[in-house]
C-alpha cells in the first residue's frame, strides 16, 4: 500500500525543498525541510476503498491530477505528508446525465469536460473556463473536483459552479450528502468537506437563457485570473466573480438590479459593494474593482446584443 | 571579403552542427552529467537585505558533510571581473538578500536538506532606493558641443522621465557546474557564456596558475548575458566544495533559486531635456541616466558605458551632454543582459521622440527623418560615420507597415500603432576589443579543419555561423569544417560570448585563419598537405582597424568598429475592460552588413523582438525588501506564442569592410526597439505612457489621470450605443 513513488522522482522530490531556505522570511526561525522517508501514499482500488483508508488511516490528503499539490510540493510549502491518490478511480470520472440533472464525476478532467457534447451542450461556459485552464498538460490532468477542493479563490471553474447553482455530492465510508455550491465554503480555503469525506460529483439543472464567461489573466494562456466573471442571461440574470473576494462571490443584489431593469451603471455601483477584492503580486484591488465592473457591463451588452438579434431573426 | 566568390554556405541556411543532438534530446546539458563519487551541493545565503553575520549554528546531522566558508578560500574572496568588490563567500558584510554565505556538500541530497543552518545578523538599514544612494560604481560624462548654444537655438524645450525595472533573462536553463578536482588543479564544467572568464575568476579564486584551471562549458540552454559574469561566482562555489572535498560536486540552481540570487538587466531612471527647433530640428540634447547597480559593482560600469553612448538614439545633433550614474543598493547585483544598457536608454529616446513630434504637431517619421544619423554624421561621443543605415531602416519599415496609413485608419479607436528608431553597436566599446586581444585558431584535418574558439554556443548559432565562415573562405564544405568544445585546456581565448562581437569580431579573426591556410594549402587538398607537410595550425588576433581611435578618458571617438540600424513598427489594441494590450502587428526592419545564416539571424531577431514584447508589457520584478517577491514562473510573466503577433522581419545587408563577409553584430539590437514602440503604439490612442512594463493596472491609471474617466469607458459606452457583434466577438473570444 505504501509509496509508489519511483526512485526518480524521489531525487526531485526532496532536491526541490532547498527553496525553502531562500523565501521563508527572515523572522522565521524554523525550517520545515521535506524528505520523501517520511511521506505516505495510498493506493486505493476502489471509491469504497477510498473512503475507507479516510476512516482508518485518516486524516490524508486526497490527491488526484496534482497540479496544485505539486505546486506547493515545488515551492517547498507542502507540509503534508500522508496522500490518497485517487487518480486510478475511474468511476469517479464519469459525465453522465440523470434524468434531466447533469452528472460530472469529481475526477473528469479539464480535457474531458472540453470534449463531452453533453458538457458542450448544457454547460457551455463550463467549456470555456476549462479551455482556459492552464495548457495542455495542466487541462490534461487537473481536475474539476481537484479544483473545488482547492478553493483558490481565483480557480477558474468556480464562478461557473456558482453562477449554475451546482450542487456538490459528497461521500463517506458511512454517508452520502449534497451540498448547494451557495453553502459548500465558509472561508478563505475553507469549506464544509469533512476529513472522512471526498467530493465525488458535481450535479447541474439545466440552465436558462445565454451563458458567458470570462477569465482575465496575466496573459493570453497559462495564467492564473486576477479576475474570471461567469453569468446566466437568465430572470433574473446570475453573475459569480473569482478572485475579488475570500472565496468565489455570487452577486444576488447586483443580480436583482438588473432583474428589475436598473441601468448598467448602477448596476455596476452595486456590484462594487458586493466586492472586496485586494492587492497581491498578481494586481490590485482598484484593478479588479475596475476590470469587474466592466466584465459586468460587457456580460449585460453581449446578452442584450444577443437578445435583439434573436428578435430580430424571428 | 570574398563576396565575389561563389558563396556555398555564406547566406545560406545550413544545418545547425547542434541541431539534431538539440532536437533529439541527445546532447547533454549539466545536469545530464554526472561523475564517481559525486557530491551534491548547496548554498546557504542571507535572508536579510543589510547587516553583518554575527552566529552561524547548524541543526542536523552534519557528519560526512563537507562545509565551505570564506575562511576555506585558498586565494583572494572575490569574484574576479572589473571591480574586486564582491566576495565569493560573504565574510561578515551582507549588502544583499540571497547573498552567499555557506556552502554545503553532501553525496545523498536528502540528507544535505535536512540540514538547517540558522544564522544570527546583525541588521543595518537597507537602501533600495538608487537616488538616495551615496555610493556610485560609475559616474560617466559625454560632451560634445555647447549646450548652452543648443538651447539658444531652440524654440522648444521638451523634457521628460522615463523609467525600466529590472528584467530577468530567463533562459530555460539554470545555472548550474560541476567542479572536479585533478591533480592539485581543478576541471570545471559548465552552463555559461564565457570560458575564460570563469578561468580568471577561478584562479585568482583558488590561487591556482593558468595551467592548473581547466574550463569547459558543457551544452548550454541560454545565456542572454546572464550567464556572462554569473558563472564565475557558481564555478567558485563548486570549485571551493570540490578541492575541500577531494570530490566532484554539482551544483545546480533551480529556477527560485536562479531568479531571486542572479542578475538581472538595471532598472533605469533616465532624464531628458531637448531643445528643438519649430520645423523640428534638435539643436540641444541634454540627459541624465541613473542606474540601478545592485549590491556590487559586476558589469555595472559597462553597461552605463554603453547604456549613454546609445542615450540619444540615432540622431545628429550638434550639443550633447549624456551624464549617468550606475550606484549600488541593497538589492541583488544587477548585470548583463542582451542590449547591456542600450534598452533602457533607447526606451527613453524614443518615447521622448514622439513626445517631441507631438509637441511640434509633427508627424513622428518626420521628425524622425530631419534628425537621423546620415553618413558622415557624427554621434554623441564625435564618431564620424562612414556606413550608416537609418534612414533607410526608416524608411523602409514605414513603408512596409503601411504606417501612415494604418495611423490615421486607427485613429481614435481601442487600437494604436508605433515606431522605433535605434542603433547598437557591435563588439566591445572603446578600445575594448583591443585590451582583449582574442584569439582564434584553425586546425587543418583530413577532410577541412577544425575551429578553435573561446566563443560558446548558446543557442544564437556560433559554432554553425563561424563553420560557414571557415568553409566559404577556406574553400571547403560546410559540413567539412568541425568546432571544437569550448574548453580552455584546448582552445585559445577569444574573449567573451557577449556583446553582438561573435560574428563580427571573432568571426573575422576565423576567417583570417582560413584565409592563411588556404594560401598555405595552394593547390593541394587537406589530405595532401597533411602527408606532405603534417599538422597546420594557424593562430590569429584581434587587429584593430587603423581608422578607429577612442579616449576612454574623455569619452570621445570611436565608440564602436560597426553599428547595426534598426526600425520596430507595432501595431497594439487595447482591451476596452482590462486595459490589457494585445500586440497585433509587428514589422522590424535590420540592417546587420550580412546575414551569414539567414534563418538563425532572423531568428535572433524574432525572438529579441518577443523578448523586447516582455519587457515592454508582462516582465515584471516585484522587489519586496530588496528580494525578489515574484521568482516563480507562475508570477513572473513572459509572453507566449499566444501573446505575440507574427513577427515580420525584414534584413537589410550594407556590408562592414571589417567584418566576415561584410557581417555586423545582430544578437542584442533585436531588444532595443519593441518597447518604445509599443509604448508610442499606446501614446497614439491618447495614453501618455512613460515607464515599463506597460502593466494593464499602469495604462488604468494613465488613462483615468488623462480624462478623469479613461479612455477605455468612453469608447466601450460608444460601443454600447452603436454595438458592432464582430468586434464584441473579437474582443471577447479568445483561443
Amino acid at each position: 500500500m505504501l509509496g509508489s513513488i519511483s526512485n526518480r522522482q524521489a531525487t526531485w522530490f526532496v532536491h526541490k525543498f532547498r527553496r525553502a531556505d531562500l523565501l521563508r522570511s527572515a523572522d522565521e526561525e524554523t525550517l520545515m525541510l521535506g524528505s520523501i522517508s517520511n511521506r505516505q501514499l495510498f493506493q486505493p482500488r476502489s471509491l469504497t476503498d477510498a473512503l475507507s483508508m479516510l476512516r482508518d488511516e485518516g486524516p490524508l490528503v486526497p490527491m488526484a491530477g496534482c497540479t496544485d499539490l505539486y505546486v506547493a510540493l515545488n515551492f517547498g510549502t507542502l507540509d503534508d505528508t500522508r496522500f490518497l491518490n485517487l487518480w486510478p478511480l475511474d468511476s469517479l470520472r464519469r459525465i453522465e446525465m440523470r434524468g434531466d440533472v447533469l452528472s460530472i464525476g469529481a475526477l473528469a478532467t479539464y480535457t474531458d469536460m472540453r470534449r463531452s457534447p453533453l458538457v458542450q451542450k448544457i454547460l457551455p461556459m463550463l467549456v470555456a473556463a476549462a479551455r482556459e485552464i492552464g495548457g495542455v498538460q495542466v487541462q490534461n490532468r487537473g481536475t474539476l473536483g481537484g479544483n473545488v477542493a482547492n478553493g483558490s479563490p481565483a480557480g477558474d471553474t468556480l464562478p461557473v459552479l456558482a453562477a449554475a447553482d451546482v450542487v456538490v455530492v459528497l461521500r463517506s465510508a458511512a454517508d452520502m450528502r449534497r451540498v448547494p455550491f451557495s453553502e459548500y465554503y465558509t472561508g478563505y480555503r475553507r469549506s464544509v468537506l469533512g476529513p472522512g469525506e471526498l467530493i465525488v460529483a458535481f450535479e447541474f439543472r439545466k440552465l436558462h437563457g445565454r451563458q458567458w464567461f470570462r477569465k482575465v489573466g496575466t496573459r493570453a494562456a497559462q495564467a492564473i485570473s486576477k479576475v474570471v466573471m461567469a453569468a446566466v442571461a437568465g430572470d433574473p440574470p446570475r453573475i459569480a466573480v473569482g478572485s475579488v473576494a475570500p472565496t468565489v462571490v455570487r452577486l444576488p443584489s447586483t443580480e436583482a438590479a438588473l432583474g428589475r431593469g436598473a441601468s448598467i451603471d448602477e448596476a455596476r455601483q452595486i456590484l462594487l459593494e458586493e466586492i472586496a477584492p485586494i492587492d497581491d503580486a498578481r494586481s490590485t484591488a482598484e484593478y479588479r474593482q475596475r476590470v469587474a465592473a466592466n466584465l459586468l457591463a460587457r456580460f449585460w451588452n453581449d446578452s442584450f446584443i444577443t437578445k435583439s438579434r434573436r428578435t430580430r431573426n424571428l | 571579403m570574398r563576396s565575389s566568390r561563389g558563396l556555398k554556405a555564406v547566406g545560406r541556411n545550413v544545418l545547425r552542427k547542434d541541431g539534431v543532438e538539440k532536437v533529439s534530446g541527445a546532447a547533454r546539458y549539466i545536469d545530464d552529467l554526472s561523475f564517481p563519487n559525486l557530491l551534491h551541493a548547496r548554498t546557504i545565503r542571507s535572508t536579510i537585505p543589510s547587516g553583518h553575520v554575527v552566529d552561524i549554528q547548524y541543526h542536523g546531522d552534519t557528519t560526512g558533510f563537507t562545509i565551505v566558508d570564506h575562511r576555506d578560500v585558498p586565494g583572494r574572496n572575490i569574484v574576479a571581473l572589473i571591480d574586486d568588490d564582491q566576495p565569493c563567500l560573504a565574510e561578515r558584510t551582507i549588502r544583499h538578500f540571497a547573498e552567499p554565505i555557506v556552502l554545503l556538500a553532501h553525496e545523498n541530497r536528502e540528507r544535505l536538506n535536512a540540514v538547517d543552518v540558522q544564522i544570527a545578523y546583525r541588521e543595518a538599514t537597507p537602501n533600495f532606493d538608487p537616488a538616495a544612494s551615496k555610493t556610485s560604481f560609475k559616474t560617466i560624462a559625454i560632451e560634445k558641443g555647447s549646450l548652452d548654444e543648443g538651447f539658444a537655438a531652440a524654440d522648444v524645450v521638451v523634457e521628460g522621465e522615463y523609467r525600466a525595472g529590472h528584467q530577468e533573462q530567463l533562459y530555460i536553463e539554470p545555472n548550474g557546474a560541476i567542479a572536479v578536482p585533478a591533480g592539485g588543479g581543478i576541471t570545471l564544467y559548465g552552463s555559461m557564456q564565457c570560458p575564460y572568464y570563469v578561468h580568471r575568476a577561478l584562479k585568482v579564486l583558488l590561487g591556482l596558475p593558468d595551467h592548473k584551471v581547466r574550463v569547459i562549458q558543457t551544452e548550454t540552454g541560454g545565456g542572454f548575458g546572464g550567464k556572462e559574469e554569473y558563472p564565475s561566482m557558481i564555478a567558485g562555489h563548486a570549485a571551493l566544495l570540490a578541492l575541500k572535498a577531494g570530490r566532484p560536486v554539482k551544483l545546480v540552481y533551480d529556477r527560485v533559486e536562479d531568479m531571486v540570487a542572479t542578475t538581472k538587466r538595471h532598472p533605469a531612471v533616465i532624464h531628458h531635456r531637448t531643445g528643438v527647433t519649430r520645423d523640428g530640428r534638435l539643436t540641444a540634447i541634454d540627459i541624465d541616466a541613473l542606474f540601478d547597480g545592485g549590491a556590487y559593482a559586476t558589469l555595472s560600469a559597462v553597461v552605463l558605458s554603453r547604456g549613454l553612448i546609445h542615450a540619444s538614439g540615432p540622431y545628429r545633433c550638434d550639443h550633447v551632454r549624456i551624464r549617468g550614474r550606475a550606484v549600488m543598493t541593497n538589492t541583488p547585483p544587477n548585470g548583463a543582459f542582451r542590449g547591456f544598457g542600450a534598452p533602457q536608454t533607447q526606451l527613453a529616446a524614443e518615447i521622448h521622440m514622439d513626445r517631441i513630434a507631438g509637441q511640434l504637431g509633427l508627424d513622428p517619421v518626420r521628425v524622425r527623418e530631419i534628425n537621423a544619423l546620415r553618413p558622415g554624421d557624427t554621434t554623441a561621443t564625435g564618431q564620424r560615420l562612414g556606413d550608416c543605415s537609418a534612414l533607410q531602416v526608416l524608411r523602409a519599415a514605414v513603408e512596409r507597415s503601411a504606417f501612415k496609413r494604418r495611423r490615421r485608419a486607427l485613429a481614435g479607436t481601442n487600437r494604436g500603432i508605433g515606431l522605433a528608431l535605434f542603433f547598437h553597436g557591435s563588439g566591445f566599446t572603446g578600445g575594448g576589443e583591443v585590451a582583449l586581444a582574442s584569439k582564434a585558431s584553425l586546425a587543418l584535418t583530413g577532410r577541412g579543419a577544425r575551429i578553435f574558439v573561446a566563443s560558446t554556443e548558446i543557442g544564437q548559432g556560433t559554432r554553425t555561423m563561424h563553420a560557414q565562415i571557415v568553409a566559404d573562405t577556406l574553400g571547403v564544405p560546410y559540413d567539412c569544417v568541425e568546432v571544437n568544445a569550448a574548453d580552455t585546456g584546448e582552445v585559445p581565448n577569444s574573449g567573451p560570448t557577449v556583446a553582438s562581437r561573435t560574428c563580427m569580431v571573432v568571426g573575422r579573426i576565423l576567417q583570417r585563419c582560413a584565409e592563411e591556410m588556404r594560401e598555405r594549402l595552394g593547390t593541394l587538398t587537406p589530405g595532401e598537405y597533411l602527408r606532405t607537410h603534417g599538422p597546420l595550425v594557424i593562430t590569429k588576433q584581434y587587429e584593430k582597424s587603423s581608422a578607429i581611435a577612442w579616449d576612454d578618458h574623455s569619452y570621445r571617438g570611436d565608440a564602436y568598429g560597426s553599428y547595426g540600424w534598426a526600425c520596430d513598427v507595432v501595431e497594439v489594441e487595447v482591451d476596452p475592460d482590462t486595459w490589457q494590450v494585445k500586440p497585433t502587428a509587428f514589422t522590424t526592419v535590420h540592417e546587420i552588413g550580412k546575414a551569414i545564416h539567414p534563418m538563425l539571424a532572423s531568428g535572433q531577431i524574432e525572438g529579441g523582438s518577443a523578448q523586447g514584447i516582455g519587457y515592454a508589457l508582462f516582465e515584471e520584478v516585484v522587489m519586496r525588501d530588496g528580494r525578489m517577491a515574484n521568482c516563480q514562473l507562475t508570477n513572473y510573466i513572459v509572453p507566449t506564442t499566444l501573446d505575440t503577433p507574427a513577427i515580420d522581419v525584414v534584413m537589410l545587408e550594407n556590408p562592414y569592410k571589417h567584418g566576415p563577409f561584410g557581417a555586423k553584430g545582430v544578437g542584442e539590437m533585436p531588444i532595443d526597439g519593441p518597447a518604445p514602440a509599443i509604448i508610442n503604439a499606446l501614446r497614439h490612442m491618447g495614453i501618455d505612457l512613460r515607464e515599463i512594463p506597460a502593466t494593464p493596472e499602469k495604462i488604468m491609471a494613465a488613462s483615468a489621470e488623462r480624462t478623469g474617466s479613461g479612455i477605455t469607458k468612453s469608447r466601450s459606452a460608444r460601443r454600447y450605443t452603436k454595438p458592432s457583434s464582430k468586434t464584441l466577438h473579437a474582443l471577447r473570444e479568445k483561443p
